[in-house]
């Protein structure tokens, strides 16, 4: 399909100066948006390269902390995650094919997926609020093994809530951003030649996605068993 | 040129496989494989990223240009993790 702007044909509403047709115009706005997340990628990347060095330095440390974690919630806010992700690319799907109702089924059940990570992720740190392990507000950890720096498993929860709240205001702002899809759509500001704004805020929401499928091995999983 | 849409059924198959994943790894974690454990967790994590990246994210039908946009991200990101480690790695090595 075509959307150039031969003489006399009318060009579309949404083709802005200097594109040439629709479809030039998408991908400039696509790869705008990878380069953006590939700057956000750079800003979780320095955090986990602090992760990276500190688990190495204070291995049994953060092995400790690791064993705090909430495995259970952690996996299915994992799947919950994926399960958002499906959505999102099945919404976008539909308005690439510029169905109006069918974005705004699929951006509802995102939405709801979105929250229901964020509502587990609360009882999360409510967990860690009631069992004394946020860092600088009373840190005692009641069970720990003998021989563990308190200091330095502290240490891996100020890194556990700066890269898990990071996430979460992520994720905070990609229900922002799905939120105000789903107004648009419901006023049919989409079609199939023009849904930049929803296949970007798709992007935006897949790759909070993958921050969490590696935070969740790094936090919850890898420390689990060694001795 | 119209835009590149995949088949639902392709979606269905990458969820699936991602939620098994998810699973395996999870199982997984509670057997002792010593430093394959971390091996592992991150060779799986990397399997599921491309997937998302590939597919949901959409880069397998994306024109060139974009591609080696988001090949160099991936590279400097390396760049930053591997040096890093190379640095903190041998600082304890004997002189």
């Amino acid at each position: 399909m075509s959307h150039s702007t031969e003489a006399g044909t009318v060009p579309h509403p949404a083709l802005q100066v200097p594109y040439r047709d629709l479809d030039q115009q998408r991908e400039t706005a696509t790869l705008g948006m990878f380069v953006f997340l590939l700057t956000e990628l750079m800003m979780f990347g320095g955090l986990f390269c602090a992760y990276l060095v500190y688990r190495t330095l204070y291995f049994p440390s953060f092995q400790e902390g690791s064993k705090h974690m909430d495995l259970a919630i952690g996996a299915v806010n994992t799947a919950v995650l994926i399960c958002s992700s499906l959505t999102m690319a099945l919404g976008v799907q539909a308005a690439q094919k510029g169905r109006s109702k069918a974005i705004v089924s699929w951006m509802a059940v995102t939405l709801l997926f979105g929250c229901t990570f964020l509502v587990l992720k609360g009882v999360e740190y409510y967990q860690h609020w009631r069992a004394h392990e946020v860092p600088g507000l009373g840190f005692d950890l009641a069970s720990s093994t003998a021989g563990v720096d308190i200091a330095r498993v502290q240490l891996f929860f100020v890194l556990y809530f700066i890269m898990t709240g990071l996430h979460a205001l992520h994720m905070l702002i990609g229900i922002g951003l799905v939120t105000w899809i789903t107004i648009c759509a419901g006023k049919g500001r989409y079609t199939e030649g023009y849904h930049n704004p929803v296949e970007n805020v798709g992007l935006y929401w897949h790759f909070v996605d993958l921050v969490w499928i590696y935070l969740f091995p790094l936090l919850y999983l890898i420390s689990r068993t060694r001795t | 040129m119209a835009e590149h849409t995949v088949p639902k059924k392709i979606y269905a198959a990458i969820w699936a496989t991602l939620l098994a994943m998810t699973l395996i790894t999870t199982l997984v974690a509670f057997v002792d494989l010593g430093r394959f454990n971390t091996v592992v967790a991150l060779a799986i994590a990397t399997f599921k990223a491309s997937l998302v990246v590939l597919f949901f994210m959409g880069a397998k039908y994306t024109p060139r240009l974009t591609r080696v946009v988001i090949i160099c991200g991936i590279f400097f990101l390396g760049l930053l993790l591997a040096f890093s480690m190379v640095d903190y790695l041998t600082r304890l090595w004997p002189a």
